[in-house]
């Protein structure tokens, strides 16, 4: 999933200050799940902008609103009724859904709520970690189904670096190093021999470094 | 500010703390009337949204009362609960308000005692930090009305 967290209130509020009624939109995918921008912190969030206006003696009408999706355009559009109501909308989604929003509702301001972060797993209740950098050429077919694009820390593609120390890596030490994890993997898979093949250098043109990506499905358009 | 009586509310685990309560009652003790229980099936189910809330809509003080620690009745109800507080705290402290108006307390089902304790100090304590500034500064105008709507799943744009 996409993880995100709320930004700091003092940002958010700074964001609002200038109007009168805002629409706080969330989203029920991936923000609900890390629990960052689905209908509970929608809610949350809401709460504290009033106080914080009520407590300068201003008001401040915030209309709760969380879309199933809001990277999709079939979603946004429920917003149609409720968005001239509002001076601006507040947008607790990743960056996707902000800037959906933004491409629908051309004429309106619309800022974020949270500062997305990365494409993460969920590794126990309330602790995520990144897993994918969407490199766009995976490569865990030959590394044991461990990334060494996301998990190390210089992306390395054949074998680790001499920062590797008992199986944790030079920049922290909780840090597990994504080569040790390949190779204590292969090793459970008899699959030694594939540490041995040398990757050639990655074609970083499918990740971004060719600029903006897009995918179009004919089968689908 | 001296005959300022403040508004409590206090979500109470049904197992331990409401039944405290109930304690308090039998052993003819008193505990002010500042403090409007919410009954709850375990105070896990407290949430920071349900603090906040209370805050917004009028109240000057709001706490969580549950089991003591390792009496919880859904196991960890209790410690969730008091991470969530925790939580509240830091994010009543973001937007300026004081973060003592909100607070855990935990104690078993036969401290009734505690209980009036608890409800005597709590309202002592916000009496002392005054009314809620989100309602004194905008002097008796009403609560906004929240706006909520949820796309529900399956729901089709028209």
């Amino acid at each position: 999933m996409i993880t995100a967290v709320r930004k700091p209130m003092e940002e958010i509020l700074e964001f609002v200050l200038p109007y009168k009624r805002i629409l706080l939109v969330g989203c029920n995918e991936c923000v609900t799940v890390c629990a960052a921008g689905g209908r509970k912190e929608v809610g949350i969030l809401s709460s504290a902008l009033q106080m914080a206006f009520m407590k300068q003696g201003k008001t401040l009408d915030v209309r709760e609103v969380t879309l199933e999706r809001q990277c999709d355009p079939e979603y946004v559009e429920q917003l149609v009724t409720e968005i001239d109501r509002v001076d601006a909308v507040l947008s607790m989604a990743c960056g996707c859904g902000v800037q959906e929003i933004a491409r629908r509702f051309k004429d309106k301001a619309v800022f974020p709520a949270v500062n997305t972060q990365f494409m993460g797993a969920s590794e126990r209740h309330g602790v995520w970690v990144e897993r994918c950098q969407g490199c766009g050429d995976c490569i865990l077919g030959i590394t044991g189904g461990i990334c060494p694009v996301a998990r190390c820390s210089k992306r390395l593609l054949n074998g680790p670096c001499g920062g590797s120390t008992n199986g944790k890596c030079e920049i922290n030490p909780e840090v597990d190093c994504a080569w040790q994890l390949i190779w204590d993997r292969l090793k459970m898979l008899g699959l030694e021999k594939r540490y041995e093949e040398i990757v050639s250098a990655k074609d970083w043109r499918t990740s971004r470094d060719g600029g903006p990506r897009r995918i179009i499905r004919e089968d689908l358009e | 500010m001296e005959d300022f009586e403040p508004l409590i509310v206090a979500f109470c685990c049904h197992y331990c703390a409401y039944t405290a309560a109930d304690m308090a009652g039998s052993m003819r003790l008193s505990y002010p009337a500042n403090i409007k229980i919410i009954r709850v099936p375990c105070t896990g189910k407290v949430d920071v949204l349900h603090l906040m809330r209370a805050l917004l809509k009028g109240a000057d003080g709001a706490y969580v009362a549950g089991c003591l620690d390792g009496d919880c009745h859904f196991k960890n109800g209790n410690r969730k609960a008091a991470r969530r507080v925790a939580s509240a705290k830091r994010l009543l402290s973001e937007i300026g308000l004081e973060p003592e108006r909100v607070e855990m307390f935990t104690m078993s089902a036969g401290m009734g005692e505690r209980f009036s304790q608890i409800a005597l100090e709590f309202t002592d304590r916000i009496r002392k930090l005054g009314p809620n500034p989100v309602h004194s500064n905008t002097k008796k105008a009403d609560p906004p009305a929240t706006n909520r709507q949820t796309v529900q799943k399956g729901d089709r744009p028209t």
